[in-house]
């Protein structure tokens, strides 16, 4: 049995629904296939908390401004100029206008309460966080007629040529179990949850790695478009990953896990050495780095190591820090080498020189004479108890893709624009991240390229 | 570990919480959280008070059941908050009546009535008791206006005298300096947040109750029962002052101040409550602290009772029925007076309180 429908999204995080949305807006029957159960509906998205826009002026919610041109050069920064361009502008340029829709979708931002993040200005944060933003989206969603069922994983695409036909459910919905549609929007999220598809890129180091977000973005609809003759785009091995805590669950830790104490102390791998300048920027620009660093040590596991002093300088953690009353008694409880530990932890003592320390700006509290140097922040560790957090890398998520343009129209292998495929947020990311990334660009490309795609797949459904 | 095993669950949550800070938008809870590290079993009774369980930090969080870090903080503040109660009652004897509070109050209200028309009775003749009575002093037939005056005034300054010392312990606990007291800014700002109850609103779209659709029914029904109950005590009020200062004599007539305040907050007694019962009934229980039932249902009903009682007192109060249900309507605000200090009462005095306390905060934090 099967039913038609003028837009089919597949998804159900910030693409689809913004997606979903526009089509019904658009004036089409859209019906949504979320993979997941109603509760963990949304995917990554749960776990977001703001998006990164650009604006001319100051807004209740926003100190402003934030350029289209300062926006570009930051992704110009992070991505080391892997990205595209052309779309990435159009991206920032439509971000304007996306803070104002985002709300007439129902979504409510939060007045700037001081917060923890620096990121007033660039960043507006949702009310509630990521889940009452998509619980914002679904509710109007519903309200617009758009039909939306869970626990519906699509399992196969039927694509000839180019075109999409249909979708097949791996288990059948009201005794359907194949879903037609004139158009298609595929915003399926990446790949990060598929440890066996990392494994191929990662080797197995990949079994060592947490995954922050949902489970369910195993990457199985990227996988049939790109089967399908869709066109590839970014690197497999690049994705957004940070440093997170070793006791955090396998999957769906969120943003509770993650540690921003690296400023304030030393990180050694499981030989007790250092391996990578602590000091190097400031929190959060220097976030996304560590995961990748973590990543490259032996056994993917790393201790941020650091005194009593600091304890309270960075947010609360969940885990509490590891406490030893000596370096050796610390190294004892990590498992770690006491000698070596203490070793390092001497060593990094004699090198730091005197400084003013403001861990608000560069400053000048740095090492001499050791490698790798602590550029900033650099200061002595030896205010027992002695603390340490343990970490992994966590991954958020991936960015190899599906070629998009600027309709959010897959490009087929050669270049020829899809008769009816549009795509949107993670599963298109790599276009604009080649890799790198600035905090809440996940939620800007998903809305930005969700909005288009719904449009586009409306009005190629209506001629 | 904490004083009990709420507050263990408690300080779990404020943990997970405070490292996620994802809801501090929403209400008073989370910003008061931030300001702290670490939670004394104050700290936590404190946020449990702050808390007006309008539902959106359950709705909102990815972490919430099935989730294996099972946050719901709702449930949990709503168990901390009723063991909260108990925990500060005074005398400390008389703290195990929250636990009964249901059953307590049911039978404290019939003792009360039939206590009430057992005295009229044998204090009357049979006629007077079923008697027509009409006029000023119609009511005093039945029972003289000092022994009511002095039966009323003693069960309300029992009541409040054990309120205050409730609230002197929990101002205390939660952090006050020891002896410190409430600024007047913080009064204000505490009376003007709690008078349009700011944080049941789930951050701005209403209060979650059976499903993920918001809405403003618990305010409206809260509102409704709290001002109502306002405009019954200020009836109360201007009846004392007309019969000490201008010598008239209730009951009074239709259109009189104290009959039409009265009569207003009769009407929303009635209307709030039963509004209350019916979202209660039909709320998420993971929202729900279900083992509290007895006590929440206990004062609803107290308050719809002198409602009802009232309300029907005045339409009936020229017929031989006025006897039987004053004797009603007086057993019912009696119970109420007696019962206010151990039952769900005190959550607006308690929360009033951690609302002083927030601002104060906020003030000091600046
Ligand atoms: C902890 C954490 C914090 C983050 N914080 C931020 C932030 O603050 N700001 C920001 O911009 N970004 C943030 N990100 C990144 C952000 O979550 C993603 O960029 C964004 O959610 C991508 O949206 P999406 O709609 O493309 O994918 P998702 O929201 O992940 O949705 C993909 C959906 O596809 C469904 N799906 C997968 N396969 C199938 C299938 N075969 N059939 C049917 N359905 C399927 C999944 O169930 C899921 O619902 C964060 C990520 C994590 C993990
Ligand atoms: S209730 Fe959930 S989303 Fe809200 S602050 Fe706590 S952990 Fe975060
Ligand atoms: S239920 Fe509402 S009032 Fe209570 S903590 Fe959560 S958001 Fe705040």
């Amino acid at each position: 049995m099967s039913r038609k429908y003028d837009v089919l999204v597949i998804g159900g995080g910030n693409a689809a629904l913004c997606a979903a949305i526009a089509a019904r807006r658009g004036g089409a029957s859209v019906v949504v296939l979320e993979g997941a159960p109603k509760f963990y509906r949304g995917g990554n998205t749960r776990h977001t908390r703001n998006m990164r826009c650009a604006h001319d002026a100051a807004t209740e919610i926003l100190t402003g401004p934030y350029t289209e041109e300062e926006f570009w050069k930051d992704l110009l920064l992070v991505t080391g100029g892997r990205t595209d361009e052309e779309l990435a502008r159009h991206m920032i340029r439509e971000s304007k206008d996306i803070l104002n829709w985002i709300v007439e979708q129902g979504v409510r931002w939060q007045p700037s309460l001081g917060g923890t993040l620096s990121l007033g200005r660039t960043n507006s944060f949702f009310l509630g966080g990521g889940r009452a933003m998509l619980n914002a989206l679904y509710l109007t969603a519903e309200q617009l007629g758009v039909e939306i069922h869970y626990d519906a994983e699509v399992t196969d695409l039927v694509v000839e040529g180019g075109m999409f036909l249909a979708a097949r459910l791996k288990r059948p919905i009201d005794g359907v179990n194949e879903i037609r549609a004139t158009s298609l929007v595929a915003a399926a999220g990446g790949f990060e949850a598929n440890i066996e598809w990392l494994k191929e890129y990662w080797g197995d180091a990949a079994d060592n790695f947490l995954i922050r977000g949902t489970p369910y973005n195993r990457g199985s609809i990227l996988k049939m478009l790109l089967a399908k003759g869709v066109q590839e785009i970014g690197d497999p091995t690049q994705c957004h990953a940070v440093a997170i805590d070793a006791r955090a669950p396998k999957f769906d830790g969120g943003i509770i896990t993650r540690h921003d104490s690296v400023v304030f102390g030393i990180v050694v791998n499981k030989h007790a050495e250092r391996f990578y300048d602590e000091g190097e920027d400031i929190w959060p620009k220097r976030y996304a780095i560590w995961g990748r660093l973590v990543a490259a040590q032996p056994d993917q596991i790393a201790y941020i190591i650091f005194d009593t002093t600091v304890a309270t300088s960075f947010m609360p953690t969940l885990f509490p820090p590891i406490a030893g009353a000596t370096v050796a008694e610390l190294a004892g409880k990590l498992e770690l080498d006491p000698v070596a530990l203490e070793k390092t932890v001497a060593d990094f003592n004699a090198a730091v020189r005197p400084g003013t320390f403001d861990h608000t700006i560069l400053d000048d509290c740095r090492t001499e004479g050791i490698t790798p140097a602590k550029t900033h922040w650099a200061r002595r560790i030896e205010t027992p108890p002695y603390l340490a957090y343990p970490v992994r890398p966590g991954i958020t998520f991936t960015y190899l893709g599906t070629r998009v343009n600027k309709e959010a129209r897959m490009l087929m292998k050669g270049g020829r624009p899809s008769a009816n495929m549009f795509a949107a947020g993670e599963i298109m990311a790599g276009n604009v991240l080649g890799k790198g990334y600035a905090a809440g660009i996940g939620m800007t490309i998903g809305s930005v390229f969700g909005r288009i795609a719904g449009r586009e797949a409306a009005k190629h459904a209506r001629n | 570990m904490h004083g009990t095993r709420i507050l263990d669950e408690a300080d779990r949550l404020m943990t997970v919480c405070n490292s996620c800070r994802y809801c501090e938008g929403l209400c008073a809870v989370f910003p008061a959280m931030e300001m702290r590290r670490a939670f004394s079993d104050g700290d936590l009774n404190y946020l449990a008070n702050l808390c007006h369980a309008c539902g959106a930090c359950y709705v909102d969080c990815q972490f919430s059941p099935p989730h294996e870090f099972n946050v719901n903080v709702p449930k949990t503040l709503a168990v901390a908050r009723a063991e909260s109660y108990a925990a500060y009652a005074w005398p400390r004897a008389l703290s195990g009546v929250f636990a009964r509070n249901g059953l307590v109050i049911s039978v404290m209200a019939a003792l009360s009535m039939a206590a009430f028309i057992l005295g009229f009775a044998a204090a009357h003749e049979r006629d007077v008791l079923f008697g027509v009575h009409t006029g000023p002093g119609a009511f005093y037939k039945l029972m003289p206006h000092n022994a009511m005056a002095a039966l009323f005034g003693a069960a309300f300054l029992y009541a409040i005298l054990a309120l205050v010392m409730s609230v002197r312990t929990f101002w205390r606990d939660i952090g006050a300096p020891i002896g410190g007291r409430a600024d007047g800014g913080s009064i204000f700002q505490a009376i003007r947040d709690a008078g349009e109850l700011r944080y049941l609103h789930g951050g701005g779209v209403g209060c979650y109750n059976e499903d993920d659709r918001p809405t403003d029914r618990r305010k409206l029904y809260h509102h409704l029962t709290f001002y109502g109950f306002l405009l019954c005590f200020a009836a109360t009020c201007v009846g004392t002052l007309y019969h000490y200062l201008l010598g008239r004599e209730a009951p009074y007539p239709w259109w009189d101040l104290p009959v039409v305040l009265g009569t207003l907050g009769g009407i929303g007694l009635v209307v709030g409550p039963v509004g209350l019962f019916a979202a209660k009934m039909r709320r998420d229980s993971e929202l729900l602290d279900e083992g509290r039932y007895g006590m929440d249902v206990g004062f609803i009903a107290m308050l719809c009772l002198t409602g009802i009682t009232g309300l029907v007192l005045l339409a009936l109060r020229e017929t031989a029925a006025m006897g039987p249900l004053l004797a009603l309507h007086l057993g019912a605000v009696f119970a109420l007076f007696i019962t206010m200090p151990y039952g769900k009462f005190v959550h607006g005095i308690y929360r009033f309180t951690a609302l002083v306390r927030y601002a104060q905060e906020r003030r000091q934090a600046g």
